[in-house]
């Protein structure tokens, strides 16, 4: 007789509200609501704050533009990712495999990392002219690094004991670095093409900034020329669309190709 | 006949200025023999290990393993430590089997006759009491079960001679002693050679034939005590007054030589 009150209590819990779920979404909405109202309370004009509801005018209104230069924008920075992957992946095997390689190549990556990109434009310029090159090539040279350090450090904290029991049953060091290393590092791999892909976004939007005809970055400097504030902020809104949609494919390959990296332990 | 013979070794770490791990160290395994070695911490156990391994090559003296004289890595052993480093993207099984993909006489074989070799493998598993765990994932064992498929990766490529490296050291009292009944067994049943370097007395006394007590470094052999408790051992020996009598003559020694150092 007791447990009868039980029944009820599992209903309740079936129609409760997926809170976790929901609040990006009402986070994000939350914030448009603000913004509006700020802006209209304020009465600020729209060539220096558009309110969201102009935004999004200007988005229907510019649609084909907006689409073309997305697209541009997010082909460039999805090449330049790519090659940023396979150059990472490859310099990193290359780096984490010996130490004089790591203590020499080190330094000159993190000199290299520590020039702003926006300063190579010109030169990649120069080289390759103006268009879809250079910003190919600046989303690969931001997005590399992250992706180097992280390849490089899987390899380099293999356990001393798993080394020991490999080599003494005379595992040569490519054995142990397909059996061990490479598998060790993909967590870090994959984790680190999260950051890698919204750096990519950074560097294409720069160089097309700089110097392009087109992709979302030349249409927001040609709108800024012609005070379209509102389509400054559409082409914005684009980018950060595109930066979440990429960051959750990332997210979702980190997830499904190593599962065992996000374990939870039982027992030990 | 020895399977492993050192004799009047010198191992120096870190070029000529660096610290002497071990020196003058002398010592002689049988075939088929359970050897323990035991001294204060610090004594060079570890380097022991590694020089019967052929992982280091002594500055001075000579490794002979298997009438051979030690100057590179050595496939006829089997290694264990105290943490199980069993790679967490493979199946306990899979683990296992990782052996055979390194040493040179099976990772040739392994493809052709995997389910030969799969068989084996979960023949042991059923010996160390993990039969039907083979598919789950280490990090899905305990800590004592990962140390048994420990020792089952170690024995996969059936070496003639299994270093144990405190093996049991980060295991509860209980656990600990299932495992030495374990090794106990396997020791019996595969007449395999056995090196176990441990800071347990009891353990080392319950489980050698010989044990060897090491001074502080510089290592070297300063003691080699006989252990006539008859085979099969249960548990219960270590209750008795001779055992204790064996365990405290180490501890006696241990701790002089922990003074003179």
């Amino acid at each position: 007789m007791t447990d009868i009150p039980a029944r009820p209590a599992v209903r309740a819990a079936d129609f409760k509200v997926p809170w976790i779920r929901l609040a990006p979404w009402l986070y994000t909405i939350g914030l448009f609501v603000v913004w509006e109202v700020a802006v209209r309370l304020s009465g600020l004009p729209h060539t220096v704050l558009p309110a969201p509801s102009r935004i999004f005018q200007a988005i229907v209104q510019y649609w084909g533009p907006i689409s073309r230069n997305s697209v541009q924008t997010l082909y460039t920075t999805l090449l330049g990712f790519g090659l940023a992957v396979v150059a990472g992946l490859g310099i990193g095997l290359f780096i984490g495999w010996s130490k004089t390689i790591y203590a020499g190549l080190y330094p000159l990556m993190i000199g290299f990392n520590a020039i702003p990109k926006v300063a190579l434009v010109p030169i990649l310029v120069i080289w390759f002219g103006i268009g879809t090159v250079p910003a190919v090539l600046t989303a690969f040279l931001i997005s590399f690094f992250p992706i180097v350090v992280n390849v490089a450090t899987g390899l380099a904290t293999i356990e001393p004991e798993t080394e020991d029991v490999l080599r003494a049953l005379g595992a040569k060091k490519l054995d142990i670095m397909l059996k061990v290393g490479i598998p060790r590092s993909m967590p870090y791999f994959f984790g680190s093409l999260k950051v890698a892909i919204t750096l990519a976004f950074v560097g294409s939007v720069v160089s097309e900034t700089v110097a392009s005809n087109n992709g979302l970055g030349q249409m927001m400097s040609q709108a800024q020329s012609q005070f379209n504030v509102p389509l400054v902020f559409a082409g914005l809104l684009a980018l950060a669309v595109e930066g979440i949609a990429m960051y959750a494919v990332m997210a979702w390959i980190e997830k499904r190709s190593t599962g065992w990296a996000h374990r939870s332990t039982m027992g030990n | 006949m020895s399977l492993v013979s050192i004799d009047n070794v010198d191992m120096r770490y870190g070029g000529a200025g660096g610290t002497l791990a071990v020196q003058g160290l002398d010592m002689k395994v049988n075939k088929g023999e359970f050897v323990a070695v035991v001294g204060p911490s610090g004594c060079g156990k570890s380097t022991l290990m590694k020089l019967v391994t052929g992982l280091h090559i002594p500055q001075q003296g000579t490794v002979i393993v298997a009438n051979e004289h030690v100057t590179k890595p050595v496939s006829i052993v089997g290694m264990a430590f105290q943490n199980p480093t069993m790679l967490p993207w493979r199946t306990t099984l899979d683990n296992i089997l990782l052996p055979l993909e390194i040493v040179e006489r099976h990772r040739h074989r392994l493809r052709a006759n995997k389910a030969e070799y799969v068989a084996k493998a979960e023949a042991l598993l059923a010996t160390v009491g993990l039969k039907g765990f083979g598919d789950k994932f280490p990090w899905q064992l305990s800590g004592g079960m990962q140390q048994r498929a420990n020792l089952c990766r170690a024995l996969i490529h059936e070496p003639e001679l299994l270093m144990l490296d405190e093996p049991f050291g980060a295991l509860d009292a209980f656990t600990r002693e299932e495992l030495w009944c374990v090794i106990r067994d396997l020791h019996a049943a595969r007449g395999t050679t056995i090196m176990l370097v441990t800071h347990d007395l009891r353990e080392s006394v319950f489980l050698a034939d010989r044990i060897f007590v090491m001074s502080a470094r510089p290592g070297r052999v300063i003691a080699e005590h006989r252990v006539e408790f008859a085979r099969p051992r249960d548990l219960a020996i270590m209750y008795e007054p001779a055992f204790n009598d064996k365990v405290q003559q180490l501890r006696a020694q241990i701790a002089e030589a922990r003074v003179t150092a």
